[in-house]
């Protein structure tokens, strides 16, 4: 089998699985952060309970994503040496502060924070949580760093000698516009991906009527959250959309599912059939001026137009048989699915905030059941948004610089290419059905749920009433 | 060579040597698993001397592999690319084990805490005794070629008589470093246990040690290249095991532990000292990938020099901090 499509799937397979937990991580150690903080400041125990209990739930989560994340880590050694050795001057840098500054930060703190509950005074162990979630919020900054050069490479030279990428300067790499647009969005999605998680939940117990003034309050605090995520996920989302029409014109291109230049002003498509093979788009259903409207561009040039450019800017480097056509149905949709679901759960979090609000939602059974699968909204939204974000990047691993074909280790045969794919294949299936099912138990479990042998253990007390 | 390149070389070292002083224990614990503990609230007792801490303690190798990947881009290209199925197997070790902590504790019954118990059990061997392949391998010699890369690599390049036995000594130094810190942080049955193992293993680990030493002398150009150096350090492992040993014969469980962290430290500033002033050392020498020209620009060391002097004495606060609060003995019955 060929080398480049293993590494590839193996990219995409291993990232879109890491990229299950890390959003929900972070989401959850922010929650489980404003939980207990509320307890702190209101001292009432429910949230104590609460930072506990959702907190046990982002700790499984936490677990599965560390160590996918050492997976990430290692690959790019592993099965892209040349693309590592071009991008070692620029990649690194970020790679080692996000080690230092944030992975330290968050395994000291989880630590001490899952084990010091009654060790330290709240105030301490509040302290703790915030740690964790600032490292996990800062680690994602740092890997960004890495990916916006990768998106849009900025302060670096290129070594004619060696053919590597030169970091020319290091606050300039923290400058670049599309880490400051991909950030936020990625972030705040992140934010909405806990919230979710915490309210779908909640809605499935309270479906079970279980608990309901815990269950209650949790969906309160995740749908505000979720709330306020998701429209800063949009406003940020639209921010990186206008820098994507400037920087990558072709992905923008494909996303909006356009071949031949828009009209001006430029219309939006909601719906397209898009012909791969003739490049065209048969047929659209478009509201008229809209992306205008949205993107502030009076026309917007299609992917042909774009190929053009590409070809006049890049034949001289890489050859005029080079594609720079790219799979364009999976980013239209792709696209559409990330954000169609991005703007429902924002309509969500307002309409189950309002019916809480009313105490209607615990009589509104596929009210509830309607959140209950919006646990997995915010992870559909998470994994498009990668894939149009990457797959976009095509046919380079850099911007303009650097080629995928290029990238690939030399050493690498397809067999160990082919192991390592079903070894992770199979390591991700178990890890994901586990993970689930020790989420779904805990959930089932609720807060108050005590082991009856432990019960047992703990009721063997001589002077507690009614042993006699 | 430049003044930073080297600096990274030790720091890279350091980092290594960090990863094997502290995960090594992590290593050694999670083998006593099944090993030392025998029934479940042992082995609650066992598991829960590591849990506040191993998280942070695998950040080194994290920590390794970035800076790895920043200092020496071709280093770590060549490297990773050219260990790849040991690397995958190393991964799934650390894996099963990483998850195998949360996992067990949220185990139903005996059957699924066994499973995640072997998981964490069967990663605690499988990692260092694959890095012990791995480091040995690379002091041997590789088949690198003018690309850089590890080229054509046949089966004996990876797995033979001396990087078996670095596998076998690398397992076997966590495990009695792990004892080592059983000792000193249980009481009851576990603690008596662990040194009563730790007594049996020391001869072992002599007889390792010397089939090791020889076969460096036959296998390396340690000896040939730099014949002082890598004698005093050899000297050096073997004065720390045997304080290691001295220490449990004598039921001093401090000195055996930071002894036994100390061999670790001396094996990976042998093989570093040996190394030098390569990073991989090919089969055909004209092809050795050196400090000197797998390294990133002067800009970014300088960069990450910065860096790391800001933020290394603040990580190492904290994380000492951490230890501080967690020295209390694990009492069995809680």
């Amino acid at each position: 089998m060929d080398i480049e499509f293993l590494a590839r799937f193996q990219f995409g397979m291993t990232t879109v699985f890491h990229f299950f937990f890390v959003p929900m991580s972070i989401g959850m150690a922010f929650a489980v952060a404003v939980m207990e903080t509320m307890y702190v400041v209101k001292k009432d125990k429910i949230y104590k309970d609460m930072a506990k209990f959702w907190g046990n739930i982002f700790l499984i989560g936490f677990a599965v994503g560390v160590v996918t994340g050492i997976i990430q880590e290692f690959q790019f050694g592993m099965n892209w040496s040349e693309y590592s050795r071009f991008m070692g001057d620029i990649f690194g840098a970020p790679l080692a502060v996000e080690a230092l500054l944030a992975f330290f930060m968050e395994s000291t703190f989880i630590g001490l924070w899952m084990f010091g509950w009654d060790k330290f005074n709240e105030k301490l162990h509040l302290l703790f949580i915030w740690l964790v979630s600032i490292g996990t919020a800062l680690s994602a900054l740092w890997i960004l760093a890495a990916n916006s050069f990768m998106q849009n490479p900025v302060a670096y030279s290129i070594n004619e000698a060696t053919n590597r990428a030169e970091l020319t300067s290091f606050v300039g790499l923290l400058k670049n516009h599309q880490l400051w647009v991909e950030y936020p969005h990625v972030l705040f999605g992140a934010i909405v991906t806990g919230g979710f998680v915490i309210a779908g939940s909640s809605a499935w117990k309270m479906l079970k009527n279980k608990d309901m003034e815990f269950f209650k309050k949790s969906m309160r605090i995740g749908l505000i959250i979720g709330l306020v995520g998701s429209i800063l996920t949009i406003v940020a989302g639209h921010q990186q959309m206008i820098a994507v029409a400037d920087d990558q014109p072709m992905k923008f291109a494909a996303m909006e599912g356009i071949y031949e230049d828009t009209s001006s002003p430029a219309p939006w498509n909601i719906i397209a059939s898009i012909d791969t093979k003739d490049k065209e788009t048969k047929w659209e259903i478009s509201v008229p001026y809209l992306l205008t409207i949205l993107g502030g561009e009076d026309k917007y040039i299609g992917m042909d137009q774009a190929n053009k450019e590409l070809h006049d800017e890049y034949d001289t480097k890489f050859g005029s048989e080079m594609d720079y056509y790219l799979p364009v149905k999976t980013l239209f949709w792709g696209f559409r699915f990330m954000a169609g679901f991005g703007s429902l759960m924002a309509l969500m979090a307002i309409v189950g905030l309002y019916l809480l609000r009313k105490n209607k939602i615990q009589s509104m059974k596929w009210m509830l059941w309607l959140f209950v699968a919006g646990i997995s909204f915010p992870f559909i939204s998470n994994t498009f948004g990668w894939l149009v974000t990457e797959l976009g990047r095509s046919p380079w691993t850099v911007y303009g610089l650097f080629t995928i074909a290029d990238s690939v280790s030399p050493s690498v045969t397809a067999t160990s290419l082919l192991i390592s794919n079903i070894v992770y294949f199979l390591l991700f299936s178990v890890l994901g059905y586990v993970m689930f099912i020790f989420c779904k138990r805990a959930v089932k479990k609720g807060p108050y749920y005590v082991d009856p042998s432990e019960a047992r253990k703990d009721g063997i007390d001589p002077f507690a009433k009614g042993v006699l | 060579m430049s003044n930073l390149q080297f600096l990274w070389f030790i720091l890279i070292g350091v980092l290594f040597s960090g990863f094997f002083f502290l995960e090594g224990f992590d290593f050694g614990v999670g083998m006593a698993v099944k090993l030392v503990a025998r029934n479940k609230r042992e082995r609650d007792q066992v598991i829960e001397t590591i849990g506040p801490v191993w998280e942070s303690n695998m950040v080194w190798l994290i920590t390794a592999g970035g800076a790895m990947f920043a200092s020496f881009p071709e280093w770590y290209a060549s490297l990773f690319s050219g260990f790849y199925l040991i690397l995958l197997f190393i991964l799934v070790g650390l894996i099963i084990r990483g998850v195998s902590f949360k996992f067990r504790s949220s185990s139903e019954n005996a059957k699924e805490r066994n499973t995640w118990e072997w998981a964490l059990f069967l990663g605690s061997i499988i990692v260092p005794f694959l890095f012990g392949m791995m480091f040995v391998d690379l002091v041997i010699g590789l088949p690198l070629d003018a690309t850089k890369n590890v080229m054509n690599a046949t089966f004996t390049d990876y797995i033979n008589l001396f990087s078996i036995v670095g596998g076998v000594a690398v397992t076997l130094v966590s495990f009695l470093h792990g004892l080592n810190y059983l000792r000193l942080k249980t009481e009851g049955n576990v603690r008596e246990r662990s040194l009563a193992i730790a007594k049996k293993l020391y001869p072992v680990l002599f007889a390792g040690l010397v089939v090791f030493a020889i076969l460096a002398y036959l296998k390396t150009d340690f000896f040939t290249e730099r014949f002082t150096s890598s004698l005093i350090l050899l000297v050096l492992i073997v004065v720390f095991a045997a304080l290691a040993a001295y220490g449990t014969y004598k039921d001093k469980e401090g000195l055996s532990f930071i002894s036994t962290g100390l061999v670790f430290v001396g094996i990976v500033a042998f093989l570093f000292n040996g190394l030098f002033p390569r990073v991989m050392i090919a089969q055909d020498s004209q092809f050795s990938l050196l400090i000197e020209n797998a390294s990133s620009t002067p800009y970014t060391l300088k960069v990450m020099t910065i860096v790391t002097v800001v933020l290394l004495p603040i990580v190492l606060l904290y994380v000492a901090w951490a230890y501080k609060q967690f020295t209390k003995r694990v009492k069995i019955d809680r």
